[in-house]
């Protein structure tokens, strides 16, 4: 066999395997909208689950997926830019270092249902916070907080050295340095890893089985004082997620149309995961053109 | 963040003479103090884990008297019988044998994608692709679970003997879901690879698939180990997809096709029916010290790969 | 501004995370929660509905946390809206969490909830050196479930007896025709050993503990052990009556149909209460609650309708030990 035969017989695998993959995907994302779709509506969207009568929604628990995202983005943001930008700019190399880069791997290949637990018997009991959106979200911490800190290690340590050093041969201090120069190249990266680290929080189950728990209170969504227990912005109210919810249905669920509503929730999951991933894209390729083009 | 600066302003300019470095060091102080903080609560945050897994998973071994060799090798898993029996080689194999069989069905499909992305239609594969692995990335295991328990199991029965679950079925779904893990990273160290080696390999007139198969794999082949480690080590942990589907009877099946049961399956199902503090639920925390400790595991092949691949 | 912001919130985490590797032994109200907006206090924290001293008062008030069995999960939730839709008790608030049997007799005996749902009694949970943690619950028995054995619509038999059954979860039979059926391969879908369903079963149906027969399922939840009967032909497993319908075949035990009619006899042997403890007497709110999820009003629409029985209907009764008292 010839060398170009080859070359053109490895090819066609490959460009054959590529293709399967995407109609793999296509075919899975096709059974899932197509076997849910035709159950969501406006009322599906914005009405409350019911145990045993047919007709529930999912409106509070697609509210409570989006609010424990914002929580848990609250707290992992600040943080997860903090350590990431010492990982880039002030650890020293050496063994330190390594271990934290180590730990941040292991924290982000943690099991899920590890962290439930842990969730469950430390911020649940002995913080005292019970099963309540911030429980769940201080529980997502531990899994977006490692994939925060490599996004913007990566993010920063891709800044061209050149500028960073014109900004300390200007004489700026070496944070102005990093929150003014540094900060803002690295920013389309960040953004875009962020919002599809987000895209995980929002499919996560297991950990918030334990933590966030599995059900909502009666929410009235006129009452925006989050210190009251009944209002959707309290984030100490427990809060079932959307995919605690499709979990929940799948096992004990006894709604005769069960069956139906898992179907349609999980085909809303996918379709908020497809709008993370085009906002990600899009978002990024715009900051992308406005920090380019404007300097 | 400007405020606090602005209204110092006059200050600093009566007194530039002394300390006109002043703000500067502020400055500087408070960096490095909120990012080292950051780190801490990262430190912290892992040891208070791993305490806490260590402290109830060891308490089956110290107060319980379950013995490690025992609950690392015996083959009878009984924690409600008349003699309790804490043998958790069924869960050690199961989970080993899934996530490796999900690996070697993941890894050519993610490294083909990845070459097909990076040296044969960067283009097409910038576009469709990678959007598509990414989007992969982001369907939640529950709904994989879902579609596993409603396609793969029912496709497994049909064709193969046996009912469909077990191992094959487990790794079948776990692997769409590492294989965003594996092409992400075979991508980056694929296109990461210096220009001029591809470059040269052309110019000495092999071909395409000459220069991949000859040099391009060989060059970034740790990388790509990585990537499948990495892999690997997220379908060990985990829990709920693969719970629907491998069937979890405690034991070493003898195909694929034949119920098993992972460290992460048995975790689901007993954790929440066990008293906190009884041995049975102890020796569930002593499986996930045993998971904790794997990833520890995974994660220092994958840097010892790393290393040897900045060699 | 910004910047304090981050490190408060750091430092908080920080505080926090520290804390749990000393005092692991503070339970409920502790120091941490000083950290937490105070004003939440009483949603954070679980255990303080008891506060409410008005027990006497004309409207009670208070919050009622219950956590535990995810079978006993759609019931509760179910009363607990219709509960806090009446006007009698707007000043309530009930919230209801799964988890597990395990999980919540262990919360409730820790005080941080105030009502443990659980499958079975607390006697069988707490054993060897806890036993005497089971002491300190209240037991409300609410609901009486009933199982029945569940076979894929392929399979002909349609009558079990106790050694039939006993036969087939302990692996000695491996095919329906060996008892009365069709040439075809039983798969057998249990549920985990720690399972409430699985004891209950164990118990009433077999009489003895069913082994882990290899090549079995196991599954907790009744709805996915429900799909594999469905699906996998030959499958034979039991689920509660409320996840009865005509996508699988109920078989007969010992010739009885699992009807209420038989069940409140005690013709039919399958079946368990279904308990909500509380940790010594329960507070005002609690007992408000507890007191609704046993009047007529509930026992009469909801616990039928979920396909419950109601504990007034029945004609005997069960100790934890499982003897008949009449």
């Amino acid at each position: 066999m010839s060398a170009k035969t080859a070359d053109r017989i490895a090819t066609a695998v490959i460009v054959a395997v590529s293709g399967l993959i995407v109609i793999l995907l296509a075919g899975l994302l096709g059974y899932i909208l197509f076997r849910g779709l035709p159950n969501i509506s406006f009322h599906f969207l914005t009405s409350g689950p019911q145990t045993i009568k047919a007709g529930g929604g999912i409106g509070p628990q697609l509210f409570n997926s989006l609010f424990l995202l914002v929580l848990t983005l609250i707290i992992t943001i600040p943080v997860g830019l903090g350590a990431g930008i010492y990982m880039s700019q002030y650890a020293k190399p050496g063994r330190v270092t390594d271990s934290i880069r180590l730990i941040v791997e292991v924290l982000s290949s943690f099991p899920s249902i590890v962290v439930g637990l842990f969730g469950l018997l430390v911020i649940v009991n002995i913080f005292g916070l019970g099963f309540s959106l911030f429980s769940g979200a201080l529980a997502l911490t531990v899994f977006n907080l490692p994939l925060m800190v490599r996004i913007t290690e990566q993010a920063m340590n891709g800044v061209a050295r050149e500028q960073k050093e014109a900004s300390l041969a200007l004489g700026l201090s070496r944070w102005k340095t990093i929150t003014s120069v540094m900060l803002p190249i690295a920013m389309p990266a960040i953004v875009t890893g962020t919002i599809l680290a987000a895209g995980r929080v929002f499919g996560e189950a297991a950990a918030l089985l334990f933590t966030a728990g599995m059900s909502s209170p009666r929410l009235d969504f006129t009452n925006w004082n989050p210190l009251s227990p009944f209002s959707p912005l309290n984030p100490f109210r427990p809060a079932e997620t959307l995919a605690v919810h499709i979990w929940k249905i799948n096992s004990e669920g006894l709604a005769p149309d069960a069956t139906q509503i898992a179907a349609g929730a999980s085909a809303v999951l996918i379709i908020m995961v497809l709008i993370f991933n085009f906002s990600a894209r899009w978002f990024g390729r715009y900051l992308h053109r406005k920090f380019t083009a404007t300097k | 963040m400007e405020q606090p600066a602005v209204n110092d302003q006059p200050r600093v300019h009566q007194r530039t003479t002394r300390t006109i470095a002043k703000p500067h060091v502020m400055e500087e102080w408070v960096g490095k103090v909120f990012t080292t903080l950051c780190v801490t609560v990262l430190v912290v945050t892992i040891a208070a884990i791993v305490y806490f897994v260590a402290s109830h998973g060891l308490a089956t071994f110290i107060t319980d008297g379950v013995s490690l060799s025992g609950l690392l090798s015996g083959l009878k898993w009984d924690p409600e019988g008349d003699i309790p029996l804490y043998g958790a080689l069924p869960f050690i194999f199961g989970s080993f044998s899934t996530s490796l069989l999900a690996a070697i069905i993941a890894a050519p499909l993610g490294v083909c994608a990845a070459v097909f992305m990076t040296q044969i239609m960067p283009g097409l594969g910038k576009r469709v692709l990678q959007p598509v692995i990414e989007l992969l990335a982001g369907i939640p295991s529950v709904v994989f679970g879902f579609v596993g328990l409603s396609i793969v199991v029912p496709f497994l029965r049909s064709v193969f003997p046996g009912q469909g679950i077990g191992i094959a079925a487990g790794a079948i779904v776990l692997s769409f879901m590492i294989l965003p893990t594996i092409t992400t990273i075979a991508t980056d160290a694929l296109s990461n690879l210096q220009r001029g080696l591809k470059e040269g390999s052309f110019a000495l007139g092999a071909t395409r698939w000459q220069t991949i198969y000859r040099i391009v794999i060989p060059t970034t082949l740790p990388s790509l180990l990585t990537g499948v480690v990495l892999g690997m080590s997220r379908a060990f942990g985990e829990a709920l997809a693969v719970q629907m589907v491998i069937g979890n009877a405690p034991h070493i099946p003898h195909s694929l096709f034949e119920s098993a049961s992972t460290l992460t399956s048995v975790i689901t199902l007993d954790m929440g029916n066990t008293i906190t503090g009884s041995t049975h639920n102890n020796a569930l925390w002593s499986l996930a010290l045993i998971l904790l400790a794997m990833t520890f595991i995974f994660v220092f092949i994958v840097r010892f790969l790393e290393r040897r691949n900045n060699r | 501004m910004r910047k304090a912001l981050f490190i408060v919130v750091a430092l908080m985490l920080t505080i926090g995370l520290a804390a749990c590797g000393s005092n692991k032994d503070n339970n409920g109200g502790n120091a941490n929660s000083g950290t937490e907006n105070t004003g939440n206090a009483s949603t954070g924290g679980n255990a303080n509905a008891g506060g409410n001293a008005n027990a006497g008062g004309e409207t009670v008030s208070g919050q009622v946390l219950a956590a535990g069995s995810t079978a006993l999960q759609p019931l509760v939730e179910q009363v607990s809206k219709k509960f806090m839709e009446d006007a009698k008790y707007s000043g309530v608030t009930v919230q209801v969490q799964g988890g597990g049997s395990g999980t919540g007799l262990t919360q409730v005996q820790g005080g941080q909830v105030n009502i443990g749902n659980s499958d079975i009694f607390a006697e069988e949970k707490f054993v060897d050196a806890d036993a005497d943690k089971a002491k300190e619950l209240v037991d409300h028995q609410v609901a009486v479930v009933a199982m029945a054995a569940v076979v894929n619509k392929s399979v002909t038999v349609d009558n079990l007896t106790k050694q039939q059954l006993v036969d087939i979860f302990t692996g000695k039979v491996k095919n329906w025709k060996e008892v009365g059926g069709q040439d075809e391969k039983i798969t057998i879908i249990n549920r985990p050993s720690s399972s409430g369903t699985r004891k209950t079963f164990e118990k009433y149906a077999l009489g003895t503990k069913s082994e882990d027969v290899a090549g079995s399922i196991q599954e907790d939840a009744s709805g996915t052990v429900k799909k594999y009967v469905t699906d996998t032909p030959g499958a034979i497993g039991y689920l509660a009556l409320s996840y009865l319908d005509d996508t699988v075949k109920t078989v007969k035990y010992e010739g009885v149909e699992p009807k209420e009619e038989n069940i409140v006899t005690g013709d039919y042997p399958i079946w368990a209460y279904e308990h909500m403890y509380t940790k010594g007497e329960p507070d005002a709110a609690t007992k408000a609650f507890l007191d609704y999820m046993v009047s007529d009003e509930v026992q009469k629409s909801d616990v039928t309708e979920l396909g419950y029985i109601p504990v007034g209907n029945m004609k005997v009764k069960r100790d934890a030990a499982g003897a008949i008292v009449k």
